[in-house]
């Protein structure tokens, strides 16, 4: 960003010199924009058309496929449609708080992009607070939610809203826990500086860097579909309990924004992951050229993320939803100490190997190639056994 | 560095800019038609039996109270973790650990004490005086 800034200045686009401090804040403001409309926005429509074919496909059925090619224009009908729809504020709500909830789950969906590492040098801002800030600001979803559930003075709302918040803050903990055995073994919290610590290969991830942080990749990746609200973890809107929980009041656009963020914030989970365990955007040098390393290394990142992000609608429509008692044991008598002990086995791995330990991460591979194995063994198995008809073909 | 920090600045001025953009564009385009009925609260069709602020199961504020003590912790826990490494590599392993371990010990006190007083339990049996 500071080179381009200072590219700009020099080519004299802005004229002779420009004031400094304009150009800068032109550039960031342009950079914010396009980021956010070319990358955040389509994200959050596309991916509600994807998740829904995925769903049919998954459980027999066709899916949205009429607008555009096979229903790919779906997400911008849906669009339209919800803008032309009449906006409802209940006469008995607290209009204010009413109005306010939605601008805060759209900042909390907003703001993580600013640290979002697509490549080596594709990135807004390489905060050196990166994955604390991107905590930080993910957590604001709650605030939005709890007001959403308490101004909408309706019984499912605040009973969707205080479960939500609930579920929020419980899982907040594992999450925040297992982010550390990484700052640990970086020993920084930029988002770029974590990467580095990575190789391309699978072996030099963190993720099989030893056994600790493998079972904190999980833990993360659960706590944050709990903070997310996604099925098996979505009490706070259950459909069959609670008509739509704390956006049961709220129509057209409002009601908009909490969906997209809901959908956005799978991308935001996947590039947590990716980024900490996954070795995010690395790629083996291939080329000298820049501009060729940052594209692979962005295609890099994006497959990761999307195979992330698939998972987990994967999971939505296989798993049935837990009960709340079960959520909040699940969290604290579960993954709490779990986190510790991961945290604390971190520690006294990286005071006995500084530089990490190689063979390990060549073990901890196999052994995932082996589960792997197993996994696909099984699934052909079973499959031969139920004697059904497999269609592989997507676009049916 | 305010560079850098000013990207949240202009995201959060696009967030709150596109909101209210596409609220006014609802406003050109949606139909406006509120009548009595159709702003009362939903409650599954039948009017609603009085108001929704209530006071509310302790349970939820029991787990927020919870959450709060470990929270503002963990949050002191980033700072160590950063430097972490920077320690063990000066030679200083065994401070290093020690550190860690004091203090992830005085969280996991926290977490034993409210395990111990059953505020874990979603369903807690409070022994009933006569």
């Amino acid at each position: 960003m500071q080179t381009l800034i200072q590219n700009l200045i020099a080519s004299g686009a802005f004229g002779k010199n420009p004031p400094r401090d304009l150009v800068a804040a032109i550039v960031v403001f342009v950079m914010s924009l396009v980021v956010f409309l070319a990358i955040a926005l389509p994200f959050a429509g596309i991916v509600t058309w994807v998740e829904r074919r995925v769903w049919a496909r998954i459980q027999s059925r066709v899916g949205p496929n009429r607008v555009g090619p096979q229903g790919f224009l779906q997400w911008l009908a849906d669009g339209v449609k919800i803008v032309c729809k009449e906006d409802i504020v209940p006469d008995e709500a607290d209009a204010r708080l009413f109005k306010l909830a939605p601008f805060l789950v759209m900042l909390a969906f907003t703001l993580p992009w600013a640290v979002m590492p697509f490549s080596s040098s594709l990135i807004l801002a390489d905060l050196n607070v990166g994955i604390l800030y991107m905590t930080a600001v993910t957590a604001l979803t709650v605030v939005g939610v709890l007001m959403a559930g308490w101004a909408s003075n309706n019984k499912w709302s605040l009973i969707g809203g205080v479960r939500s918040a609930a579920q929020i803050v419980s899982y907040e903990i594992p999450a925040g826990l297992s982010i550390f055995p990484v700052v640990l073994m970086t020993g920084t919290l930029s988002m770029q500086g974590i990467i580095r610590g990575q190789g391309w290969a699978p072996q030099h991830w963190f993720l099989f860097a030893n056994p600790f942080t493998f079972v904190a990749a999980n833990i993360l990746y659960m706590s944050s579909l709990a903070e997310a609200n996604r099925t098996p973890f979505d009490l706070p809107e259950a459909e069959s309990e609670l008509v739509a929980g704390f956006a049961t009041e709220y129509s057209g656009w409002r009601y908009a924004c909490f969906s997209m963020a809901e959908w956005g914030n799978l991308f935001i989970i996947g590039a947590i992951i990716t980024t900490l365990f996954l070795g995010g955007w690395q790629f083996p040098h291939v080329t000298n050229n820049v501009v060729a390393m940052n594209v692979l290394e962005l295609i890099t990142f994006s497959v990761k993320v999307l195979f992330l992000v698939f998972l987990s609608m994967w999971i939505r429509a296989t798993l049935p939803r837990v009960r709340i008692d079960q959520l909040m044991t699940a969290c604290w008598k579960y993954f709490v100490p779990i986190s510790f002990v991961n945290m604390i086995g971190t520690a006294v791995w990286v005071a006995i190997w500084p530089d990490g330990n190689v063979a390990m991460g060549y073990i901890m591979f196999a052994g995932a190639i082996a589960l792997g194995a197993i996994f696909i063994q099984r699934v052909i198995y079973y499959l031969r056994r139920s004697q059904m008809e497999v269609y592989l073909n997507p676009t049916i | 560095m305010y560079l850098n920090f000013g990207v949240p600045l202009a995201l959060s001025i696009i967030a709150i800019g596109f909101v209210a953009l596409m609220l006014g564009l609802q406003k050109l385009l949606a139909p406006q038609n509120p009548y009595d009925r159709k702003l009362t609260p939903y409650e599954c069709g039948e009017p609603p039996t009085g108001r929704a602020w209530i006071n509310f199961n302790v349970r939820f504020y029991l787990i927020a109270l919870i959450f709060v003590v470990f929270e503002v912790e963990i949050a002191f826990v980033y700072p160590i973790a950063a430097v972490y490494l920077e320690w063990v590599r000066s030679g200083r392993r065994l401070y290093a650990l020690s550190e860690m371990l004091i203090f992830l010990l005085i969280l996991f006190v926290g977490l034993v004490y409210v395990w111990v007083k059953h505020d874990l339990e979603w369903i807690k049996k409070v022994p009933v005086e006569d």
